[in-house]
Parts: C-alpha cells; structure tokens; sequence
C-alpha cells in the first residue's frame, strides 16, 4: 500500500489552484457535500463528448454502438469497484433519487396491489395496516423523508433506532424496534453530520431475520473505504457520484438480482419497457427497468474516470489516509477552548466528516470567518435536522477531508476558528 | 474580504445586546419562520396600542447576522404606525435585494444600515430579512396591515 501523497493529488485538480475571497488559496474542507473533480473525469466526459456522444441502447450507427459500448463498460467499472455485477448496478440521477426508487417500491406495490388486473404485486413490498418500517436518528433528509412519505401514503408506521450522547447507533433496542411487522430497515452506513460508521451488517441481519427488506446509504462511505458490496449484508445500496470524484447528476442503485426483479419501476417511460400497447406495458428487466429516458451517458463515462483515479491510489490507502488526517483533526478540535465536536470523539470506526460547535458563536458565523480567510467548511443543519436536534444544536460546523488534503489543511480551519473565537469576542 | 464590513460594529452590539427581544403576553399574533438551509428561527409577536401602534416581541435562535436584525428591527418599529412600518420594512428589504449597491437612508432605517454589507453575501441575505418576513406575515394575520398590503 503506498501512502497518499496529497501535495501530487492536488494537483491533478484545477479547482485548487484557484484562489477566493481577494486572493486567499482555497482550503478546501467540504468534501463530505460534494468532491471536487480531477482532469481525467472532465477530460472524459469531454472526451465522450467529442468522439461518441450519441443515445445508448438505440440507433444502428456506429456512434450509438460505441455511445452503448462506453455507457455500459462504465457499469461495469463501476460495479467492479464495489465487487459487485454490472447487472446489479443501477443508475439514478443522485443518491436521493436511489433511495426513492427504494421507498417508492413500497408504496407502488401497495398502490397496485389488489386491483384487478394489475400484476401480482411481491408481498414483501406491499405495506399493511400495522407494518413499519425503520430508520434511524442519523439519518439524512434522503433516507428519511422518503421513508416518511412510503408511511403516509400507506399507513405504515415510522420508527427509528435511537442515538447515543457519543454519536454511535444505540442497539439496545434492536429487537424490538426491528419486530414482525417491519418491511424495510434503511440504515446509514456513514453519518454525514457525525462522522459514525454504523454496523450495518448487524442492522440488515436483524432485518433479514424478521423477513424485512435491508437498505443501505452508503453516501459517505463508498468515497472514503473499501467497499465489497455484498458484505454489507443489505438488499439495496444507495450511493452518489459527486462525492467520490465523479459529476453531478449520476448515482446508483445497486441491489441484488432478485430484489431488482421484484421491485415495480419507479419513473416509467422510453427505454424502461419490454412491449407497449396502448392498454398496459410490460418492463425490461434491471438495471433498464430503472433506467427510463435519455440517461446521463457523459456523467458515467466522468465516473468511470472517478473510480480508475480511486483504485489507482487505492481505497485502502484512502481509508488510512483519511483515518489519519481524522485523528489529526480530532486531536486539534479537542485542544481549542469553547469547541465541542458533536459525534464520536474517538476515531474508532469513525470518518472523516467532523461537526463541532464554538461556544457563543452561530456555525454561520464560525464558516463566515473561515471563508474570508479561503476555508470552505459546511455550516447548518446538513440535511439531518433531526440529528442535530437530538444533540440540541440548531446546526453545526463541519469540516471534511478527501483524498487532496493534508494536515496544513486542517491548521487552516483550527486558525480559522481561533480568529473566529477572537472577531466575535468569546476568546 | 472585508469582515469588518459584513460585521459592523452596529451588527455585533445588538447580537450581543439585543434590544427588545421577548415573547409580548398577549399578542394579537405572531408568526415563527425558519431559514430551512441552517435552521435559524424567529418567533415574532405583535400587538397594536389604543393608537394602534405596533408592540413588538420577539423570540430566536440563530447567527449574528439573522438575530442582530431583529433586534435592530425591534428596535425601530416598536411603537411606530403601521404606515411607518411598512415603509421602513419596504426601505430595508430594498436595501438587502441591492447587493449592497444602493446608499441606504439611516433616516429611515436607522440601524438597519449597517446591513447593507450583509447584502454583498446572496448566503446571508436571508438570514438579514427572517425577522422582518415574520414580522410581515405577523401583521397580515393581526390585521395591522397598510390597506395596500392587505389587497396584495
């Protein structure tokens, strides 16, 4: 394993030669909202762009041939970088729009479920009166407030795993959060606001012993560690591309084969059928039942540029990077008066997204501070109100760290606060 | 980047000495409104006197910026008519929609001001007008609105 060398990474990244605000270099901290690209991703998608650009599984020319050829052998590399199949691997507009696609079965196969003609509908999708289904306390809007609307539209019921005063996911209450009646247990597998790396494999064993169906957010994790797919023990795993070097606009679903099948379509339309008569259509089978419309063929050529620049440096060599550079930070937040990093402050199975509050000063002014002096860090709520209302903060400060980052990186953001703690007074 | 000008002196003596800031006991109504992007919240409370002239009270959590704003507008429109009111709300979301551009009146808005370099910063406009949106919309539901306002 060679370790990350980050002065040579950045520089395969444009964005961080810039300076901002009147000249400062950029430090940039907020990778866990969205990473910044390196010239190999732009220079594919250019690249597709200039050479093949044409719609995928259509047309008999030569450009749809290889536009088809490139989109699919994206899937491939892709699902390789997971340790998964090409036909596992489902494209979604972003991470969001996956975890619909999971909830939106439920509550589809609920809707179509016992009216007459409709195909039979598989019963483990299908909510009943006094079903539920399980979250948890750290979750984001995304695996959240899907879940919220599946309830609504069904009657089911909404629970959730609570979380302890250290940031971790309180198991205590497993089996009997997790009963007979749960359908679907969608569990984080890194915090986006704490930082915590869940077992999820206990999680979705739980779930798969009460015939539930087990989903996974993988969001913050499949950027940052070696992930084989399968031993997260989940039946849904739902991750994005922007956070792991690749463009907007592109996410994935995987799922195993046999839940793929089982699951009704999400959004229907061209490129998603088998036949289509003016009655009733009939679907392809996953990943295309998924994938209707013209698809977003540049981003996931991007994103095979994304994970070939991952595996070269290598996700072990990631992980310990970011583990290191976590202690780091973890080690210079606990030395600064008045901060308080909400989450685990061990850095045991922990990554590298770090919430904290400074004492008298607003997250908002603490990231105004740092961003006059070039640190870009996340300020708010980050998508997991809940979560930083369970710790009692209307929002944090959240630096996180990537690939590109070194500790001269996280001295910035602790100068930062220090000229914060001092501007406002409460030093 | 100039944090002195986004963060007058103005704006930190009322962040940290807010001027009327607490819940009236008997509103004629009040309006919570919260910044959905950082989580920052202002309840505000409104009643009117037998001239009916605005009392006002307020309560909230949030940045220097969104607090010291209701502070500031506590501050100028407690006891003011409803006219008054109007046009000084007017005159200060103008200002804040300016990207700092304009020449603010301090005849008219007074502290409010000290704002207008809140405005070069599109992330923190918002949180300069919370009080003064809930504030609207508090009036409207008491009924203390300019007879235009009401027809809008």
């Amino acid at each position: 394993m060679t370790p990350l060398d980050p002065a040579r990474i950045k520089r395969d990244f444009p964005i961080l030669e810039r300076t901002v605000r009147d000249g400062k270099p950029l430090v940039y901290l907020d990778s866990a909202a969205t990473s910044q690209k390196p010239r190999s991703v732009l220079d594919a998608e250019r690249a597709y762009y200039e050479t093949c650009n044409a719609a995928v599984h259509r047309g008999a020319h030569q450009l749809a041939e290889e536009a088809t050829e490139a989109y699919e052998s994206a899937r491939a590399a892709i699902a390789g970088f997971i340790s998964a199949a090409p036909s596992e691997v489902v494209y979604t507009k972003n991470a969001t729009e996956a975890l619909n696609l999971a909830a939106y079965a439920f509550s589809n196969a609920t809707a179509l479920h016992g009216i007459v003609g409709n195909p039979r509908q598989d019963p483990r999708f299908v909510l009943n009166s006094g079903d539920n289904i399980v979250v948890s306390e750290m979750e984001h809007h995304a695996n959240l407030v899907p879940w919220q609307e599946a309830c609504a539209k069904t009657g089911a019921q909404l629970r959730w795993l609570p979380v302890s005063d250290d940031g971790r996911l309180d198991l205590a209450s497993l089996d009997t959060v997790i009963d007979e009646r749960t359908k679907a247990v969608s569990i984080v597998h890194q915090s986006n606001l704490l930082g915590t790396i869940n077992p999820v494999e206990t999680v979705m064993a739980r779930a798969h012993q009460v015939g539930a169906l087990g989903v996974v957010d993988a969001c913050q994790s499949i950027p940052h560690m070696p992930v084989r797919i399968r031993e997260l023990g989940a039946d849904l795993v739902a991750w994005s591309g922007h956070k792991m070097l690749g463009p907007t606009g592109i996410g994935f679903l995987w799922g195993t084969p046999e839940v793929l099948d089982a699951m009704p379509p999400f959004l229907t339309g061209g490129s998603m059928i088998e036949i289509v008569e003016m009655e009733r259509s009939t679907y392809a089978k996953a990943p295309q039942k998924f994938e209707a419309g013209t698809q977003m063929v540049a981003q996931t050529i991007g994103m095979r540029a994304a994970v070939e620049y991952l595996s070269a440096l290598g996700m072990d060599a990631i992980a310990a990077h970011e583990h290191e550079l976590t202690g780091y930070a973890l080690d210079r937040l606990d030395a600064l008066d008045g901060v308080t990093v909400i989450g685990p402050q061990d850095n045991v199975n922990r990554g590298s997204a770090i919430s904290f509050t400074v004492d008298g000063l607003h997250p908002h002014d603490v990231g105004q501070v740092l961003d006059s002096r070039g640190v870009a860090v996340r300020v708010g709520h980050h998508c997991a109100w809940p979560t930083c209302r369970r710790f009692g903060v209307p929002a944090t400060t959240r630096l996180s760290t990537y690939i590109y980052n070194d500790r001269s990186d996280i001295d910035a953001a602790v100068s930062g606060i220090l000229a914060a703690q001092e501007f406002f007074g409460v030093s | 980047m100039d944090l002195n000008g986004l963060y007058q002196d103005i704006i930190l003596d009322h962040y940290k000495h807010p001027r009327g800031k607490a819940a009236l006991d008997a509103p004629l109504a009040s309006a919570h409104h919260v910044n959905p992007t950082c989580g920052d919240e202002v309840t505000v409370d409104v009643a009117a006197d037998a001239e009916g002239r605005l009392i006002l009270g307020y309560q909230g959590q949030g940045c220097s910026i969104s607090q010291a704003s209701a502070s500031v507008m506590s501050e100028l429109l407690e006891g003011a008519s409803v006219e008054e009111s109007v046009k000084v709300r007017e005159a200060f979301v103008a200002m804040m929609h300016s990207q700092g551009n304009v020449e603010p009146d301090e005849d008219v808005i007074g502290d409010g001001v000290a704002f207008v370099g809140v405005a070069k910063y599109p992330a923190r406009v918002k949180c300069a007008l919370l009080p003064w949106m809930a504030l609207q919309d508090a009036q409207i539901k008491a009924g203390l609105m300019a007879p235009k306002e009401e027809t809008r």
